[in-house]
């Protein structure tokens, strides 16, 4: 395997992608990840110089919305599946600021 | 040791609220207060399955400010995803642009008492606002109101041009004219409707590179901003001064504690792994669209200044302070257009309303009357409908409560009397009354006569026209 | 007539006509199911209750005269991962076990208005995630035509309902061949439109950059029947298309003279099942009995297609998954210390290791350092697959070859190796990459009897090529239903 992927990276995916997990899935999230790399790694076989990289298909554009109220109160409809709700408000765990 | 002499390197980001009517990416209002999450939909909730649609006007203001700034408009931009955890966020991503922002390259001239210089504008872009953390003390977690998720910003990245606190504040103030100018947004900072960042670092003068910055975010007067930048100053000198390094850190500035505070946790990595977003299309402004913007911006300061010299014969003073607000502009000329003699305008605004507003702590742009009533109080004075005193007195109520003062003087009964037969007899009686007046009077006191005035004016109830007491008066003695 | 055995098309005839009920059609669904489904599980929420409410309303409008479309009264069954409001939307996870959305996706009310009643909603992958419905939270859906195999995925619910008769059609939707694979591994009929056709509004996103909602139906005349009624420009998705060509089935002509047909030669080399190669050359032979012109050709790049795609569609579901936080609606874990810790646990108990691999793969493609040499490189990649079509297609009308190398495996023989997984994918995810449409059309069984599929691939906006050649191709052989196959 050509991408050894190491705790730290595991650790640190972890982070971004707000992952936890127990020390026998990091081993094979390690061992998953280093496969999916080295077989990424084949897109390397290509010369892609001077090619832009393509992330629309086809030329759709300027697709806009009129400046104009169109939304009444969302409040319930926002709030119905809340895991945690106060005073028509999301509840969380505190955060640090505000 | 030869004391080292350091000079302050400063780059702003500013976040401005477009005053749009509804959010960036859904029919949303932007409308403030409201009941937690009243102003939401399950776009700006971030429900599964729902798309974001940009809101045309959000492009156009963008735009209109890039122009207002010396920029060069990308032609061809995209919006990108912004991935970072924080539950004022709905989706956990801002759709913000980091690749292809809409303006790039731009400078805007400021003056401080050093002179003038221009501050580099190194982009701006178009971004959605987050929701509002609210701290619940009870039951001691946080509660979020999404209101404000999704309301259009655009953030205005300076280059580091600026060495104090005064350039600083000298830019946003011509950053908010600008935009005021163009109503893209009221730039309040009080409100929000305007934010800095503050990025800063030290270096010895003379030095080539820059220092380590760091960013300080909550500063939300232009006192604050100034204190921080002192504050930050300081403790990066002392730092260097000790033989330790600055961190490039994100700090929070407490404005009760004067101080800064790391925001550091292993939990907040600063990779926000932007892309493309594939929800949103790219943006291609075209060259006519780009004409259109252009020849809809509006008159700028300079300009405007320009032509009040040649158009009102009113004094330079007073066109700089009328001009310094967008809204007192539009107020003057909209008074004026209405039939008003330019300098009698002009005098009720540089005296009665910067009086008024100062008393009230307020801007110009919270002023809330209309150039009508101000129109009608001026003409009711012109008329002789009211003497200069009532004209105050009814002033202040048009200030407070924009009423209409044709319809207050009539209620209340403040029209100056003009009958000159009541008028006579008032100050016959006065005369009668104060004999010693009268006496001193010819005996060339001519203060006497003021001391009658003022009798009569009472007896009047403050409605008489002070020419035609005098001369009745005079008449009389 | 027994009633399960009707098309789509033909059931709405035979219910205008008042030779059946909507109500005796929904009965006979929702009995099949009764019957089918503790085995099969295609199904994550049956609403019987709502269905018979529907028909009755549908009943009426229908008998006023109100509707009198081809889909009017006719049960359907909808692919978990589409907002149905107040009706669960799991995608298949434990994170969403308990949503209810607040609105319907757009593609969904379409056929609504159409007059189509929901019956309930699919077994998937766990969104979207797989290619065999197994990686659902809810059990696997298992192939109607022998309960050992798999269904195929990741609308394996879908497309084993269809077969299995619990519906008279379904939605699916396609990402790199969630719609199109399934459909040959059941033996039904799989459409992935053109990229921009079908609102993708209330569609949960996977890949939104390759995600696309289209039927899985019986027929191929149903088959255009459907998305003719939920083809049309949204506003409220940004990448939809205003495209006036929706009228698809002016298509249905048994006609393919002329039509230059490409059979690239890299579809048929090393790891193609012989049984599944000679069905599709025979599917080829017979469209050019028909009078189509049929030629191998090279089509370059097939080799890159899967891990252009997986990083493309890795990266953008690790964004699209943020969402799912314990915040706002959904799964939230039990016990926890501070935000952060929430976050982590209640992702980490909510989405399966699937998810879970694939988020990680995306958010380290995205993360600084590794952006350009493995997401900017796929987005490259992907220009070249473009371009590579782009010129198949000014020669040929049509590319034709199968949907996938094998018929459905095993239960339990794929999960195993995820890598191994991701290659089944080989034929149909360059379609998703271009943003092309695609059919899957059944066209013969195995020695063990299972389905294969044929698949037709168009260049962008050509789907009337696609169903014109799907429907000589099915009037000429027949279709293979369970039901058919059984007569024959
Ligand atoms: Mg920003
Ligand atoms: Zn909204």
């Amino acid at each position: 395997m050509a991408n050894i992927i190491s705790d730290e990276t595991i650790e640190y995916v972890g982070i971004l992608a707000k992952l936890e997990l127990s020390p026998e899935e990091k081993e094979q999230a390690k061992k998953d990840m280093g496969s999916m790399l080295d077989y990424i790694d084949k897109l390397n076989e290509l010369d892609t110089t001077g090619v832009e990289p393509m992330s629309h298909v086809f030329p759709v554009q300027n697709v806009f919305r009129e400046d104009v109220v169109t939304n009444g109160d969302g409040s319930a409809d926002a709030l119905k599946n809340a895991p945690g709700m106060k005073d028509n408000m999301y509840k969380v765990p505190k955060t640090f600021d505000k | 040791m030869a004391q080292k002499i350091y000079e302050t390197v400063i780059g702003l980001e500013v976040h401005v609220e477009l005053a749009t009517k509804t959010k960036i990416f859904c029919g949303c209002s932007t409308e403030f207060g409201g009941a937690p999450n009243s102003h939401t939909c399950p776009v700006c909730t971030g429900m599964p399955g729902s798309l974001p649609v940009l809101n045309k006007q959000v492009l156009e203001y963008a735009v209109a400010v890039g122009l207002a700034t010396n920029c060069n408009i990308t032609q061809y931009c995209k919006f990108d995803r912004k991935n970072y955890f924080y539950p004022d966020n709905p989706q956990n991503y801002q759709i913000s642009q980091l690749y292809l922002p809409i303006c790039r390259n731009g400078h805007v001239e400021i003056e401080t008492a050093a002179g003038k210089k221009n501050v580099g504008i190194h982009e701006i872009h178009m971004e959605e606002d987050a929701g509002k953390l609210i701290h619940d003390e009870w039951e001691d977690c946080s509660l979020v109101d999404y209101n404000r998720s999704g309301v259009p910003l655009i953030e205005i990245v300076s280059e580091p041009d600026m060495r104090s606190a005064d350039e600083v504040i000298a830019y946003l103030e011509k950053l908010r004219l600008l935009i005021q100018y163009l109503g893209a947004s009221d730039c309040k900072l009080q409100e929000g409707s305007m934010r800095a960042d503050v990025n800063l670092s030290i270096r010895e003068m003379g030095a080539p590179e820059f220092g380590t910055r760091t960013e300080m975010k909550n500063l939300n007067s232009f006192k604050a901003i100034a204190h921080a930048i002192d504050g930050e100053r300081a403790r990066q000198i002392e730092l260097l001064e000790e033989g330790k390094a600055v961190i490039q850190e994100t700090r929070r500035w407490d404005d009760n504690k004067e101080y800064s505070y790391a925001m550091r946790s292993k939990e907040d990595a600063q990779d926000y792994r932007y892309f493309p977003d594939p929800d949103l299309t790219p943006i291609v402004v075209s060259d006519e669209w780009l004409s259109e913007i252009k020849a809809k911006q509006p008159e700028f300061r300079t300009e405007k200044i320009a032509r009040y010299q040649k158009e009102f014969d009113i004094p330079e003073y007073d066109i700089d302070i009328i001009t310094s607000s967008k809204h007192m502009a539009d107020l003057f000329e909209a008074t004026v257009a209405l039939g008003r003699e330019p300098k009698k305008v002009s005098n009720w605004l540089m005296v009665e309303t910067m009086r008024l507003l100062k008393e009230n702590m307020m801007d110009p742009e919270d002023i809330k009357y209309s150039p009508e009533h101000l129109a009608a109080l001026i003409k009711l004075v012109d008329d002789k409908a009211i003497n200069g005193s009532v004209a105050k007195e009814v002033f202040e109520v048009v200030f407070k409560e924009d009423v209409d003062p044709v319809q207050y003087v009539e209620e209340h009964g403040l029209k100056t009397v003009n009958d000159e037969g009541a008028l006579r007899k008032t100050i016959e009686e006065i005369v009668a009354a104060n004999p010693q007046s009268v006496e001193d009077y010819h005996n060339g006191k001519e203060k006497a006569i003021g001391f009658l005035v003022g009798q009569t004016m009472k007896a009047m109830h403050g409605k008489a026209d002070p020419g035609m007491v005098n001369q009745i008066l005079k008449e009389l003695l | 007539m027994n009633i399960l055995a009707y098309s789509a098309v033909e059931l709405s005839t035979a219910i205008k006509e008042k030779k059946i009920t909507v109500r005796e059609a929904v009965e006979a669904v929702l009995d099949q199911i009764d019957q089918k489904d503790k085995t099969l599980n295609c199904y994550v929420t049956v609403d019987s209750a709502k269905a018979y409410a529907q028909a009755e309303e549908i009943q009426k409008k229908i008998d006023a005269g109100e509707l009198a479309g081809p889909l009017a009264g006719v049960p359907v069954a909808i692919k978990d991962n589409m907002c149905t409001k107040d009706m669960l939307t799991t995608c298949s996870s434990k994170i969403l076990g308990n949503f209810i959305p607040a609105f319907t996706a757009e593609a969904v009310e379409r056929l609504q208005a159409a007059g189509a009643v929901i019956i309930g909603k699919t077994n998937m992958d766990e969104f979207a995630m797989g290619s065999t419905t197994e990686t659902s939270a809810f059990g696997v859906t298992r192939n109607p035509w022998n309960t050992e195999h798999v269904p195929g995925g990741s609308s394996g619910g879908s497309a084993a309902a269809v077969a299995a008769e619990e519906c008279f059609f379904a939605l699916g939707s396609d990402t790199g061949g969630s719609i199109r694979q399934p459909a040959s591994y059941c033996g039904v009929v799989g459409l992935k439109p053109t990229y921009g056709t079908v609102s993708r509004y209330g569609l949960i996103a996977y890949g939104s950059s390759l995600d696309q909602i289209g039927p899985l139906t019986k027929t191929v005349t149903d088959c255009a029947t459907v998305l003719e009624t939920i083809a049309a420009h949204d506003s409220k998705d940004s990448t939809s298309v205003e495209r006036e060509d929706t009228d698809f089935t002016k298509a249905l002509v048994e006609d393919v003279s002329g039509m230059k047909i490409g059979i690239p030669r890299d579809y048929f080399g090393e790891g193609l099942d012989s049984d599944v190669k000679t069905a599709v050359l025979a599917a080829a032979e017979t469209l050019k009995q028909k009078g189509a012109i049929v030629e191998e050709f090279d089509l370059p790049l097939v080799d890159y297609a899967i891990p252009c795609y997986y990083t493309i569609a890795a990266a953008e579901a690790s964004s699209n998954l943020e969402r799912f936080d314990g915040i706002k609606y959904g799964y939230r874990t039990e016990s926890y210390e501070g935000l952060h810790n929430m976050y982590k646990k209640s992702r980490s108990e909510g989405f399966g290791p699937e998810v879970k691999r694939r988020i990680m793969l995306g958010a380290f493609v995205l993360s600084s350092g590794y952006f350009d040499a493995y997401y900017l490189k796929a987005l490259r990649t992907k220009a070249l697959i473009k371009k590579a079509f782009d010129e198949a297609f000014t020669k040929y009308d049509l590319i034709l070859g199968p949907v996938a190398p094998t018929t459905a495996p095993v239960l339990g023989s794929s999960l195993s190796d995820p890598l191994k997984m991701y290659l089944g994918d080989i034929y149909t995810i360059a379609v998703n990459l271009a943003g092309l449409p695609g059919i899957s059309v059944p066209c013969g069984t195995d020695k063990a009897g299972m389905p294969i599929g044929l698949q037709l691939i168009g260049d962008c906006f050509q789907e009337k090529k696609l169903i014109q050649a799907a429907y000589t191709y099915e009037k000429t052989c027949g279709g293979f239903s369970i039901a058919a196959e059984r007569e024959r």
